[in-house]
């Protein structure tokens, strides 16, 4: 009771201390959330109708982004990829955060010991893969798909939010209100939940928005070369990958996917940027 | 220190062996047998059978996980299913573009990141500090492959400076070398030297605080002068050390960045590699990549160590 009471103070601090960062990144995200919920309603065109005789037109006011090579909308197509490229995502922070804050948390609680030092151990070793050689080993065993690619993001993800929960756990743990805690007779796993736990959620927050952003350039990327979404599911790296055989006739299929990615992770990073500093105002404009 | 030493080296060791396990389990789980996949469908199985033993193929597994790490210490990568040439040779080959490629990369991000990071820490909270921070932000936004796009069309299309892809190899001339090498480069430095100019930065407004900046402004020196002799150098060290976490982003993108050029580096191998089920291929070219991510990593943890002489005390 008490901790989400705090929380909930934190929360409801003066909106007015959240930066202009924090401000815009929200904009530019609710921008593109807005998006892809819209595309399962509505899209200005139909996107699974080929109109050749419309290919590769210039932005006007009957497509405001244009058509690709297939006589596609650019912008339906633009909408349906943010939920591919936002699902992914999402689903790849929530498997690293399922998976990494328990980890973290027992890490942390158990420190120095055996289990610290596989949980540590564990973690090295999937830092040794990068997560685009994670990906393409998954593909090699599974084949490509948009499946496969959460699964090497997220994987990705574990140690990642392990090694955060770690870092942060362990300050908590030296700190008066856990031997007061532990006076009081709780074992480390009570306090690992009622106190660590809430105690380290703002830096939780603050990696998952990071994550989050560096999700949706893997997934961007991953599909770019071929092992993300599969077509006819549009994706912003699958767009740009077919337009670059029509760069030279039509650059605008080019540029429209390019600046949703380009928009969607600044936001991300931007609101990240304006929280840290909310949580945490003594590294104000001090750019880490 | 020596103990640490000891202690880094082994954990290094079994780092790579449990790798080396999961490369080759994973691998080995993939349908498809080389052998009828090189074969075609019209083979013999008696052919096949031949060729299954001339692979080793037949063998348990366990055995011939030991022959494949048993080989690749003394160096042999074995003999690939699809070419019939060794590994070793072709990932050589590779290497000759997907090293220059990285290093190129590395030098330029560098190159751009220290004193655009210097300048903006010089000129903290000043317009021009903002602008740039602003222009990382974009940077490390941009994803490499777009920006790559981008700068094909403008240097390749537009303007015919560059050619739009391709490797005219180092034999044509270095310089002709280094020409294919350069957009590709550049695509995967700039947000690389985004990130790198905001850690550049803020390391060195720490360091600015510190009490031996004081005392070179004290002893009289102006402030650009006590920030270039002791701030920079002591703010490096947390630059070296994204440098080294940067090194396996380095390598992921050099393997998507390659694809947009179509330049014949490894990254290009593993793709063709996994098509071909050349699956010799791709397990040695993959360890081969986690060996250097985790010796580099390695590396930097040594170097701290020499640049820095507390550490010595501390982890003795």
């Amino acid at each position: 009771m008490m901790n989400s009471l705090k929380f909930k103070q934190i929360l409801i601090k003066n909106l007015s201390e959240l930066s202009l960062s924090f401000w815009i990144g929200l904009i530019l995200i609710a921008i593109f959330i807005s998006l892809a919920l819209i595309s399962f309603f509505w899209t200005p065109y139909d996107i699974t109708l080929l109109e050749i005789s419309e290919r590769l037109k210039t932005p006007s006011l009957n497509y405001i982004l244009g058509t690709d090579h297939f006589g596609r909308d650019i912008l339906s197509m633009i909408m349906i990829g943010a939920r591919t490229s936002i699902a992914v995502a999402i689903i790849a922070v929530g498997i690293g955060l399922i998976f990494g804050i328990p980890l973290g948390l027992i890490a942390a609680a158990q420190r120095g010991g055996f289990i610290d030092d596989l949980i540590m151990r564990f973690n090295d070793l999937v830092f040794a893969f990068p997560a685009l050689v994670i990906a393409i080993i998954i593909t090699a065993i599974l084949g490509p798909g948009a499946v496969n690619a959460i699964l090497a993001i997220g994987v990705f993800n574990i140690p990642v939010f392990a090694r955060v929960a770690r870092g942060a756990a362990l300050t908590q743990w030296s700190r008066e209100y856990i031997l007061a805690a532990k006076v009081c007779g709780k074992g480390s796993w009570l306090i690992s939940i009622e106190h660590i736990f809430p105690n380290i959620i703002n830096i939780l927050i603050v990696q998952g928005t990071i994550q989050f952003s560096l999700g949706i350039l893997a997934e961007a990327g991953l599909s770019y070369v071929g092992l993300g979404a599969q077509p006819p599911i549009p994706s912003w790296g699958r767009m740009l990958a077919d337009s670059q055989t029509m760069i030279s006739l039509a650059p605008h299929i080019a540029i429209f996917p390019g600046m949703a990615i380009v928009l969607m992770v600044l936001g991300l990073n931007l609101m990240g940027d304006g929280l840290r500093d909310f949580f945490d105002p003594k590294l104000k404009g001090s750019g880490k | 220190m020596l103990n640490y030493l000891l202690r880094r080296i082994v954990s290094l060791l079994i780092t790579l062996v449990i790798s080396s396990v999961v490369i080759f389990v994973s691998l080995e789980i993939i349908p498809g047998d080389p052998a009828s996949y090189m074969l075609g469908i019209n083979a013999q199985p008696d052919t096949i059978e031949a060729l299954r033993e001339e692979l080793g193929l037949n063998r348990n597994k366990f055995e011939r996980y030991l022959v494949w790490v048993k080989n690749m210490i003394s160096g042999d990568f074995g003999i690939s299913y699809t070419y019939r040439s060794p590994v070793n040779e072709m990932v050589l080959e590779r290497l000759r573009v997907s090293l220059p490629l990285a290093l190129l990369a590395l030098f330029i991000s560098t190159m751009i990141a220290i004193p655009v990071g210097i300048y903006a820490a010089a000129n903290y909270g000043k317009p021009s500090d903002f602008s740039i921070m602003g222009l990382t932000q974009f940077g490390i936004a941009l994803p490499n492959f777009w920006f790559a796009i981008l700068l094909v069309y403008l240097f390749a299309i537009i303007l015919r400076w560059f050619s739009a892809g391709g490797f005219t190899g180092w034999d044509e001339g270095i310089l002709l070398g280094l020409k294919s090498l350069t957009l590709p480069a550049i695509s995967l430095a700039l947000p690389q030297a985004s990130i790198l100019s905001r850690v550049m930065r803020s390391s060195l407004l720490e360091t600015l605080n510190e009490d031996f900046i004081k005392t070179a402004r004290a002893k009289g020196l102006s402030e650009n002068q006590s920030l270039l002799r002791h701030g920079v150098r002591n703010a490096l060290i947390p630059v070296f050390t994204i440098l080294g976490l940067q090194f396996s982003f380095l390598i992921a993108g050099a393997i998507i960045i390659e694809n947009v050029f179509f330049l014949p580096g490894l990254g290009r191998l593993i793709f063709q590699s996994i098509a071909q089920r050349d699956l010799i291929v791709v397990e040695s070219v993959i360890m081969l990549l986690v060996f250097a991510v985790v010796t580099v990593n390695f590396l930097i943890d040594i170097a701290y160590l020499i640049i820095d002489p507390r550490l010595r005390v501390k982890s003795l």
